[in-house]
């Protein structure tokens, strides 16, 4: 019964943060170096969260596997746009490099 | 696409595709590919850990953030006092107020606020992306909603495979799943800082200021999710300031 409190507060943590901006500032008129500043925010994001993450996806003492899957999905993605291709390739990368290196 | 607003706005009038319920589907299918291992993986480490199977598949239904769970049960294991780690999956999980925020001015402004707030539950890191990062200048409730359950459909039904079905998945597989969302968000990126400079610059120079940020001995300290967040703001601050007008016009 604890846990499942404690799972339901955890839940209202994360639920809340999620949940106000979108519903109170859908309308909001910001300032244009705000709006400017949500516009990079993807970008930003995105950034931060490959690197340095990506390397370490693979296990902390895999990093030359990870990053020869992070170079292959990165070459494939400066070719493609279909998404699921550049994972497939990154899975591949990682798995292959797996096999031979260790 | 947000900094090429100009260039997609003086298009929208001659192609609109319609992005229904199932465009949204669609889009998250490279997101369920995604979570399905990671789930199973959080299903199988919570089994192992000895936490009830009820709590993990409630864990994932009312939580539905990868990293977080992953603590959560880990600092359960560890015996962790409740309050920490209510304050740690805060904490993480922050990040999806910037994300919201950002969120916020690319809906349609005819979607209700209750639609809104079920919408938000599904804001992840990855839908969050997808969707960002969509050409429409206006995201559909449509979508959004397609996008979202599709996302939230694979992390519980990878949840329930992880808890009941996944024990005996080998070990090289599951070491080689581990880059798939790494590798989605490089399929999302690359694509969008093509088509733009100041996209390319903030995206780069934010990675830079990440790496930075987890080797510097200060700073190397902090939790992932607060480096996550001040390396994202410091990023989109920079592009603000330095690309105002051109970049993030429209």
């Amino acid at each position: 019964m604890e846990m499942i409190l404690l799972v339901l507060a955890m839940g209202a943590v994360t639920y809340l943060p999620r949940m106000a901006p979108l519903t109170l500032m859908q309308n909001a008129v910001m300032p244009q170096l705000i709006r400017s500043f949500f516009r990079f925010i993807p970008y930003a994001a995105l950034g931060a969260l490959i690197f340095p993450g990506i390397l370490t996806s693979a296990g902390p003492e895999r990093m030359p596997a990870a990053g020869i899957g992070a170079l292959l999905a990165v070459g494939v993605a400066l070719v493609s746009e279909n998404v699921m291709l550049v994972v497939a390739a990154g899975i591949a990368g990682v798995f292959a490099a797996n096999l031979l290196l260790y | 696409m947000p900094i090429t607003a100009q260039t997609d706005s003086s298009t929208a009038c001659t192609q609109v595709p319609k992005v229904t319920f199932f465009t949204g589907v669609k889009a998250g299918v490279p997101i369920a590919v995604g979570y399905a291992p990671i789930a199973m993986a959080f299903g199988l480490l919570a089994k192992s850990s000895g936490v009830p199977n009820e709590v993990s598949i409630l864990m994932s239904l009312v939580v539905f953030a990868g990293a977080s769970q992953f603590v959560g049960v880990n600092l359960l294991v560890l015996g962790t006092a409740c309050w920490e780690i209510v304050l740690a999956t805060f904490i993480l999980n922050l990040r999806h107020f910037l994300m919201s925020a950002a969120l916020s001015q690319r809906v349609e402004r005819s979607i209700t606020k209750p639609w809104l707030a079920a919408i938000s539950f599904g804001i992840t890191d990855e839908t969050f992306t997808v969707a960002s990062l969509r050409p429409e200048e206006r995201l559909s409730k449509e979508f959004l909603l397609g996008l979202n359950l599709t996302a939230f459909a694979a992390w519980n039904i990878g949840t329930w495979i992880g808890l009941f079905l996944a024990q005996g998945l080998p070990e090289a597989v599951k070491a080689s799943m581990g880059i798939a969302l790494y590798a989605m968000f490089v399929g999302l990126l690359i694509p969008s800082v093509k088509k733009s400079r100041p996209a390319l610059v903030i995206a780069l120079v934010t990675m830079l200021a990440h790496g930075i940020m987890r080797v510097l001995p200060v700073t190397a300290e902090l939790s992932t999710g607060w480096s996550i967040i001040l390396a994202t703001v410091g990023g989109a601050l920079a592009g603000a300031i330095v690309y105002g007008e051109e970049g993030g016009g429209g």
